[in-house]
């Protein structure tokens, strides 16, 4: 019988079947943040129960730190912080702290340690887990009980999933990068579109992206509603594990990590790579994108009165009137960074364009780099100096900043942000801030221009 | 720790809330997140849809007003908690005494978050949620009940069958600690780890 990649990788974690129809699954490998696992914490400990297997569990501070420096931006942030590591002290967990070499956004830096491979089973308490499948891994988000459940028992309840394969076959043009790809399949399915599936990316625009590009697509797949993305293991993924400090020491054999050929999928969508173009959203939710060179809707693109109504909100909320051009939009801000776009191929595709530019005056540019490992090796390759002379300001430290902005970083109220981030959520990087999401390359030409560009006049 | 009584019902004034995609940014800032404790976040939930910048109600916000600031369900809109896992928003909608939220889809993390709870979410078509919409503003303040073990929902004259998986459906009715209940299992997961080979052993370097 021929199976999709999703069912093997849930066939291999099987631990057994429950009566109520769930079953449990084994995971492999969980990974905390100081934000989510507290509650799980305390709630473990007020059962009286202990950490199944302590060495199966990475912990990192990523999300309310600072990055302006290595401190806590206030006390309460602290709190979080030296309670992650008391934890994981108490329960001999790994613990990436602040100051430490390997800290860095959870997403960012797994793959940095070498901690994911193909036929693996990946848990966390951060919806963007979904990144793992890059590799042919199922990672997916969890809630806190979640997490205190796998602490305390390695496993998860867990319900099979649909299983949605979204081909995007053909060549994209030059200027296109995965974050534009992935936007544009949020923009097809819909927010909620995939709510109830693992969905599968396949097709020549997805195998030809390297590894970073297939951890963008993965990572905002949960932005249609995925609880789980995969792409097929291939010789791009084998290549990239080799050569960091836990590479060799994993491998999930018996069986091939690519779904068979002729496996049924319960819904296939299929999206023409040749035909995107770079996007930008103008909404608040990550579905309501343009092409940079077209207009803002108006009503009359809408039939429904229900559509209208949303579109009304999201444009009052944005800003913005009905048809205006996308590259009318000026910015106050540009953002670089998240576990979505702030990786160094990232960097290099924004540094590309800032090299022997300016940022526009007026703007505020940040870049955040995901991990201390990334900003080392952009240092290294002369990145920041690229960055720093066009005016961007570079953050020593690593983590999630003005993605959610639970740190220091927040944006203003009706303060509009060039973003490379994942979400541009009502209040998302601050009460009343507007955030319009796209790839890193494009968030620099906003910055460059004062208004959202198009990264293809910029030959 | 023992099992919570069982819960078969679910009963009380129902809150129209049709927005599409209401994120858990929006149920729970995340100025509300800095926290260890589950406890003290009914406040932060639906924080900017409630109050506004200088921390006034706003008035013409559904659930601040009568007879909705008593209500214990939510009809809600499409992809409703969509967004980041924060349990936190089920945690505050929980203390705002929220007992149900009845859409068409949930996210998925957001729906498992919602069982661990005790937050009740009964699935219906877009046709019976337009139904229950129109019936809610038909009559300022009208109760649904939710039956669980029937999955039927009652509302006025009508009633409508909902969708719920079996495992969540168990697991609300009789209130269990999903943890503890796992644990009875542990020879089964004992067993599945010594069929493991060595190298899919993760063992991270401290």
């Amino acid at each position: 019988m021929t199976r999709t990649l999703y069912d093997k990788l849930v066939d291999n974690h099987k631990v057994c079947d429950l009566p109520d129809g769930d079953m449990l699954i084994y995971v492999d490998f969980h990974i905390m943040n100081e934000y989510t696992s507290p509650q799980a914490f305390s709630g473990m400990e007020s059962k009286g129960l202990k950490v199944w297997r302590p060495e199966a569990h990475l912990a990192v501070v990523d999300h309310v730190n600072a990055t302006r420096s290595v401190e806590a931006p206030d006390a309460q942030s602290k709190l979080l912080i030296d309670n992650l590591e008391k934890n994981c002290t108490k329960h001999q967990i790994a613990f990436y702290g602040l100051g430490d070499p390997r800290q860095g956004i959870e997403h960012v830096i797994v793959p940095e340690q070498g901690l994911v491979a193909p036929g693996m089973l990946i848990a966390c308490g951060d919806s963007h887990t979904t990144t793992y499948g890059a590799f042919g891994a199922l990672g997916f988000g969890i809630g806190t009980s979640e997490v205190e459940h796998v602490l305390a028992t390695q496993t998860l309840r867990y319900k099979r999933m649909k299983t949605m394969r979204v081909t995007v076959e053909g060549t994209t043009a030059p200027g296109v990068m995965a974050k534009d790809i992935i936007m544009k399949v949020v923009q097809v399915v819909g927010a909620g579109g995939a709510n109830g599936f693992a969905v599968e990316f396949a097709g020549s625009a997805i195998v030809g992206l390297d590894m970073a590009g297939r951890m963008t697509v993965c990572n905002m797949a949960v932005e249609l509603g995925a609880r789980a993305a995969l792409i097929a293991a291939d010789e791009t993924t084998e290549a990239a594990l080799t050569g960091y400090p836990h590479s060799g020491q994993f491998a999930f054999s018996g069986e091939d990590w690519v779904s068979d050929s002729g496996a049924i999928f319960d819904k296939e969508v299929t999206v023409s790579g040749a035909d995107i173009e770079p996007l930008i959203t103008w909404g608040t939710s990550p579905d309501q994108s343009v092409p940079i060179t077209a207009n803002v809707p108006s009503a009359l693109d809408y039939v429904s009165p229900k559509a209208k109504a949303a579109l009304e909100r999201a444009l009052q909320y944005m800003g913005l009137t009905e048809g205006q051009a996308a590259q009318s939009i000026k910015i106050d801000t540009a953002f670089i960074g998240s576990c979505t776009n702030s990786r160094i191929e990232d960097l290099r595709e924004a540094a590309k364009i800032l090299e022997g530019r300016q940022v526009a005056e007026g703007v505020e540019a940040i870049v955040v780099p995901g991990s201390a490992m990334t900003r080392l090796k952009a240092e290294s390759e002369g990145l920041r100096t690229i960055f720093e002379t066009a005016g961007f300001e570079w953050r020593p430290e690593a983590g999630c900043s003005m993605c959610l902005a639970m740190n220091d970083d927040i944006a203003m109220e009706g303060e509009r942000v060039a973003s490379s981030t994942n979400r541009n959520f009502e209040g998302r990087q601050g009460r009343g801030a507007r955030t319009h999401l796209m790839s890193p390359a494009m968030v620099a030409a906003a910055a460059v221009c004062g208004h959202l560009a198009d990264i293809r006049d910029f030959e | 720790m023992k099992d919570k009584p069982m819960i078969k019902t679910i009963k009380g004034i129902a809150a129209p809330l049709p927005l599409a995609n209401v994120d858990t940014d929006v149920i729970m800032p995340k100025r509300f997140l800095i926290t260890i404790s589950r406890e003290g976040l009914a406040d932060g939930t639906f924080a900017d849809l409630r109050f506004d910048a200088a921390g006034q109600k706003r008035q013409e916000f559904i659930l601040n007003k009568t007879p909705w600031t008593q209500a214990t369900i939510l009809v809600v809109g499409d992809n409703f908690g969509c967004g980041s896992s924060r349990e936190h928003a089920v945690w505050g909608m929980r203390q705002l005494k929220i007992d149900a939220c009845i859409g068409t889809g949930f996210a998925g993390i957001f729906y498992d978050n919602a069982r661990k709870n005790g937050l009740a979410l009964p699935v219906v078509s877009p046709e019976v949620r337009d139904l229950l919409l129109q019936f809610l503003d038909n009559q300022s303040g009208a109760e649904i009940s939710i039956n669980l073990e029937r999955r039927m929902i009652a509302a006025g004259e009508s009633s409508v069958p909902f969708e719920m998986d079996d495992a969540t459906r168990i697991a609300l009715i009789r209130g269990r600690d999903d943890t503890l209940d796992t644990l009875s299992y542990a020879s089964a997961i004992r067993e599945f780890e010594t069929g493991l080979d060595e190298k899919m052993r993760i063992s991270v370097i401290k």
